[in-house]
């Protein structure tokens, strides 16, 4: 969305084809081919731990892909997608377990399980908007927790229920090494999906209600459609990275699908940038290393005069806590259009340079 | 006749900003509502429109009654009009925009359109793409269409929401103000726009304007409302030797040796 744009002189379009492609410039397409060609090769050189966070990154990013849609696209608000995160993690294990289906064709009918709750929980969005819808997502949310954790037959109560891993042609994708291509091609279908979603007919109705709902319905969009239509969506692909969640987690507890859970699916991509894809990513990139920084952070302080003088010891730890709180504050206030505008602005000044405009 | 009113009423709890208005627009026609401000005229339209379900009377559309129908539909059916204040989709470029002026006419969906490639969703997309080039051609919006329609000057910002309009392909189109807060120059244009739409896209135009000039110049036919009702119907000259247009502009001219009469149009 900046106006500079990253075509080179000279590069002139003779069809619509070429005008309407996803990438402005094929350098740009060529950069993310290689990300993920190197992506592909991260296995063979990372090690588990390393692996362990490019997944999680991958099936948080998935679900916060569905989050931008819903809240930086259409402009709704959901304060309940750790629910339907949840739920995709259940109904995948669930029909896994008890219908014998494999895995395979389990995730994605998590995703669509999920999306046709999301669609339930979301037709309050037809009549209510801004916060009192953000209350009826939040009864979602509750509503959600309660039947995880009373619902035995379906999620196992408080013990959980196990997921078995991914299985394709009797080959088990059961180690970090293995699981991580799945996830990787989940979240490359995800993205790509969504990017081809908005720039064709339902993609720019979804932004037209959120840019002007009067005007929208005048140019003959069903806003209640669109909006229930959304929050499938999100649903959908939360349903999704959950399933991968708990294929890959291989059990799966009714405990983390709270709230809080919510809210930093909310931080993802708000950081990352509301309505952007690329932002989705990126906020759920940010918000998981962050951790990982602020822990070596900590860590690198611990025993050092600093940490003497204050008397930390043990509270180190809170510490790490309270610095992600800081940076994500510090974050709203400079940079309250997301990593994905930074992004751009970097992109600019790279072609630009040494103007400024 | 392509659109008939038939006794509208409106009614805002005690508020009667309509009562009992009818008239008839015929195929083809430029049209212009006038009355002084909170006259009724944006209501009118507005119920014309969709955006308000009149409290009394019929709204008939190619002899259909459509008064129950949501804007959506009437969308579909070949109405579309822009907005007194404009009322673009900010975030979007101009082509986007524009674009979404086609949703009724396109036809591929969440599945199909997340595909792209597959399922002829590109196609078609391309084939509206150059539908709605000929609409920026016409315009001459070309500098501007892919930049941010939030970013644009009022004046481009207008023009565009008459692209918009006119992707619908709509049968008759509603135009509020189209020429309020500009310049001379780009009256000039937009009346220009407004004849060849009227004339070589062959639309119905049925438009509220406060520029007098501009309204005697190019409709067909006049209203005038003031107060909720309809004090004048014809002709842009019998409208202006109306006396009682001249009274709901001017005040009691009678006896009034300083009223400025015969200043209507200017």
């Amino acid at each position: 969305m900046s106006s500079v744009g990253m075509r080179p002189c000279g590069d002139y379009k003779t069809d619509y084809g070429r005008d309407q492609t996803i990438f402005e410039t094929t350098t740009a397409r060529n950069f993310v081919i290689a990300g993920i060609v190197l992506a592909c090769l991260m296995p063979l050189v990372a090690d588990r731990y390393v692996l362990s966070l490019m997944i999680q990154i991958g099936y948080l990013g998935i679900a916060a892909l569905g989050l931008n849609i819903l809240v930086g696209f259409t402009g709704q608000i959901s304060i309940g997608h750790a629910a339907f995160f949840g739920f995709g993690a259940f109904t995948s294990a669930y029909l896994n377990n008890h219908f014998a289906i494999p895995v395979f064709f389990c995730i994605p009918l998590a995703g669509l399980a999920t999306a046709v709750v999301g669609f339930a929980f979301g037709l309050p969005a037809a009549r209510i908007k801004g916060l009192y819808l953000a209350i009826a997502t939040l009864a979602a949310q509750y509503i959600l927790e309660d039947f995880f954790a009373r619902s035995y037959w379906f999620t196992g109560g408080p013990s959980g229920s196990i997921a078995q891993p991914f299985t394709l042609f009797g080959f088990s994708f059961d180690s970090d090494r293995s699981y991580f291509y799945v996830v990787l091609a989940y979240t490359i279908v995800a993205y790509l999906l969504a990017t081809n979603l908005m720039r064709s007919r339902d993609g720019r109705a979804l932004v037209a209600v959120r840019d002007h709902y009067l005007s929208a319905e005048m140019m003959g969009i069903n806003l209640t459609k669109y909006r229930t239509l959304s929050f499938a969506i999100a649903a959908f692909l939360a349903g999704i990275g959950g399933a991968l969640y708990a294929h890959y987690l291989s059990v799966v507890s009714s405990e983390g699908f709270n709230l809080l859970l919510s809210v930093q699916f909310l931080a993802m991509v708000i950081i990352g940038g509301l309505g952007s894809i690329l932002g989705s990513l990126l906020g759920t990139v940010f918000m998981v290393l962050l951790p990982e920084a602020m822990d070596a952070g900590t860590r690198a302080l611990s025993g050092t005069w600093i940490d003497t003088a204050l008397g930390l010891k043990d509270n180190v730890v809170f510490l790490r806590d309270m610095a992600i709180g800081a940076v994500i504050i510090g974050f709203l206030i400079f940079e309250p259009d997301g990593l994905a505008h930074r992004w751009r602005q970097i992109k600019a000044y790279w072609k630009l340079y040494p103007f400024s405009y | 006749m392509l659109l008939q009113l038939a006794d509208i009423s409106m009614a805002f709890g005690g508020v009667r900003a309509l009562s009992g208005v009818s008239f008839e627009v015929a195929q083809g026609e430029l049209f212009s509502i006038i009355g002084p401000n909170g006259a009724g005229k944006t209501s009118m339209l507005n119920c014309i429109s969709g955006r308000y379900r009149p409290t009394g009377g019929r709204v008939l559309f190619e002899g259909r009654d459509i008064t129950g129908l949501t804007p959506n539909h009437r969308a579909r059916l070949g109405i579309g009009r822009t907005f007194q204040n404009l009322a673009l989709f900010g975030h979007m470029s101009v082509l986007d925009n524009i674009l979404v002026g086609r949703h009724h006419l396109l036809k591929n969906n969440i599945l199909t359109g997340s595909l792209y490639w597959i399922g002829g969703a590109r196609k078609e997309e391309l084939a509206h793409r150059r539908a709605v080039e000929e609409i920026i051609d016409f315009l001459e919006i070309q500098a501007v269409r892919k930049a941010i329609a939030g970013t644009l000057s009022y004046g481009l910002r207008k023009r565009v929401e008459l692209a918009r309009a006119i992707a619908l392909r709509p049968k008759l189109i509603l135009l509020d103000e189209p020429m309020a807060g500009m310049n001379l120059e780009e009256k000039e244009d937009m009346a220009r726009f407004i004849i060849d739409l009227n004339e070589e896209w062959g639309m119905t135009v049925v438009m509220i304007e406060h520029d007098m000039g501009v309204v005697m110049d190019i409709s067909h036919r006049v209203i005038v409302l003031d107060f909720g009702q309809k004090i004048a119907e014809g002709t842009p000259e019998a409208v202006l030797n109306d006396p009682q247009v001249r009274m709901a502009y001017l005040g009691d001219v009678e006896g009034d040796a300083d009223a400025p009469s015969g200043q209507v149009a200017q």
